[in-house]
């Protein structure tokens, strides 16, 4: 369960991206984050896994603050979430299974278990077959898809998404939206901060609307809301 | 730490070097040309040293005694100088042994000396010893009062002058040398910074996905002791080539002024441990520093 309460967040330059946000998402849950941007939707999921910390006000991932937390702890929080990008953040000289490897190696798994694991995610993606591929010689939409498996490789309970379909064409949109679901109905909570209005519109999830660093819109099944 | 974890740590580490082989480069000419100074301080430094505590130790006041002193005049200047405070220890040293003693320190010189064994024109004298060489002055000018006494001998000017010189130079060597490292420290910091830029991505996945700070910093870490590990050696190199050829072009010459350098076994082995050390260090410290930046929050 993810908590905020009453959470400000002003950077140093001044710009107060999050103006007292107070909400609940429960375990399980799929929310969409809209907003025009500069409402403050990455700033917003920055929160949950402590990329960025609150100015005032409590963050809380699972009943454990994590503004308060020791830095020594902030890898393990960060070992139950997986999060992923707008430009998938792949590393350009690793392979398909070296980069999804690379999350388990750098958190010191046991080899054998690596082995096994990345190339159940990679088939849940349904990239298999493209393990051996650099990420240049991929297309967006799979590029995408590596990156997802990244993020739940290590079978997060949580997996936070910035603009996932930002960069890719509607087609193979609806190809990483159905991904995010099947992560979902494995009951991992899902959150992702989207401008799409077709996602949103068509699969009906509930909605958090931002505008100027407050929510102004908390919707069961709700509307994107907004003309792009 | 996993074995396995270890292996991987040394693999990036070495990976990194060799990927920029040129800021390697860089930086081990940095660590290279640092600690060659610094090895070129330590031996000045340490020999300095070493012919200081000589002086000292060997510092003693030659008191020679009238040639017509009596025996009974001369027991009672060694009870005179006995009751001296600071004196530790004085002997007699009859003019004979001062003559064997001067022709043995000469050495093939010394042979020209041999034909005065017959007439003896040197004086009787008490060796004196004090607790301290800053307390040579003052007693060698209290027995200067005594009667009997011919003339007094302890190198004044000499000693001083050296104990002087070395306290500059170590006060200058210390300095210099931390300047040095640091400086080199800097560099290196600085030069691995520059390669940093390019794993930017790298570290900010790790982070991203939970790897441990520690986890993070070790190839650096590994990077950095290599980095100074290889500057330093050359510098040992010379150390122990260049040191064996001055200690057998210059012992001699300074053994015959009474002045002993540091023999090259074990002298040269430690310090060159010592700089294997300090490169490891600034090594590590450089690289570490460098990466402190990508790891906050």
């Amino acid at each position: 369960m993810i908590e905020m309460k009453n959470v400000y967040k002003v950077y140093d330059n001044g710009v107060t991206a999050l103006n007292g946000v107070s909400t609940t998402i429960k375990d399980g849950e799929f929310v969409y984050v809209v907003g025009p941007s500069g409402a403050g939707k990455s700033s917003f999921i920055k929160m949950m896994y402590r990329e960025e910390i609150s100015t005032k006000g409590q963050v809380s991932i699972n009943h454990v603050d994590v503004s308060d937390m020791k830095l020594k702890e902030v890898p393990f929080l960060r070992r139950g979430i997986g999060v992923i990008f707008q430009d998938f953040k792949l590393l350009p000289t690793l392979t398909v299974y070296e980069n999804v490897a690379f999350a388990l190696e750098v958190i010191e798994e046991h080899p054998k278990k690596i082995r096994r694991r990345v190339m159940d995610v990679l088939d849940r993606v349904g990239l298999k077959h493209k393990a051996r591929f650099i990420p240049a010689q991929l297309s967006g939409g799979e590029q995408q898809r590596v990156a997802i498996a990244r993020a739940i490789v290590n079978s997060p309970k949580i997996v936070i998404a910035d603009e996932p379909t930002g960069n890719l064409d509607p087609e193979t949109s609806w190809e990483i939206m159905r991904i995010f679901e099947e992560i979902n109905t494995s009951g991992t909570t899902v959150i992702m901060a989207t401008h799409s209005k077709e996602i949103v519109n068509k699969i009906r999830r509930r909605v958090i609307a931002m505008e100027n660093g407050k929510i102004v819109r908390d919707e069961h099944r709700g509307e994107y809301g907004y003309e792009d | 730490m996993k074995i396995n974890t270890f292996k991987r740590h040394l693999r990036e580490g070495t990976k990194n070097l060799i990927r920029n082989s040129w800021m390697t480069v860089a930086a081990v000419g940095a660590v290279t040309t640092t600690l060659v100074l610094v090895a070129v301080f330590l031996m000045l430094m340490l020999n300095l040293n070493q012919i200081a505590d000589n002086i000292e130790s060997d510092a003693e006041i030659k008191v020679f005694i009238d040639l017509s002193a009596e025996e009974e005049d001369i027991d009672e200047l060694g009870q005179n100088i006995e009751e001296i405070n600071r004196v530790e220890e004085h002997h007699f040293s009859s003019k004979d042994e001062e003559l064997e003693a001067l022709i043995e320190d000469l050495g093939e010189d010394g042979e020209a000396w041999e034909m005065f064994e017959q007439d003896n024109p040197l004086n009787d004298a008490y060796v004196v010893q004090t607790y301290d060489a800053e307390d040579l002055a003052g007693v060698a000018s209290t027995i200067e009062e005594f009667s009997n006494v011919d003339e007094v001998d302890y190198g004044s000017e000499t000693v001083e002058r050296l104990l002087d010189f070395n306290q500059y130079a170590r006060y200058i060597g210390i300095t210099f040398i931390a300047a040095l490292l640091l400086t080199a420290i800097f560099l290196i910091s600085n030069t691995i910074k520059m390669t940093i830029t390019a794993r930017r991505d790298e570290i900010g996945i790790m982070r991203l996905v939970g790897a441990k700070n520690s986890f993070i910093r070790w190839p650096f870490f590994i990077e950095g002791m290599l980095t100074g590990v290889i500057g330093s050696i050359i510098p040992i190199a010379l150390v122990l080539g260049g040191y064996h050829f001055l200690y057998l072009n210059l012992s001699d010459r300074l053994n015959f002024q009474f002045m002993e350098l540091l023999p090259w076994n074990p002298f040269a082995w430690q310090l060159s441990l010592m700089l294997l050390a300090i490169g490891a260090f600034i090594g590590i410290w450089g690289s570490v520093m460098s990466v402190r930046k990508f790891l906050k929050v």
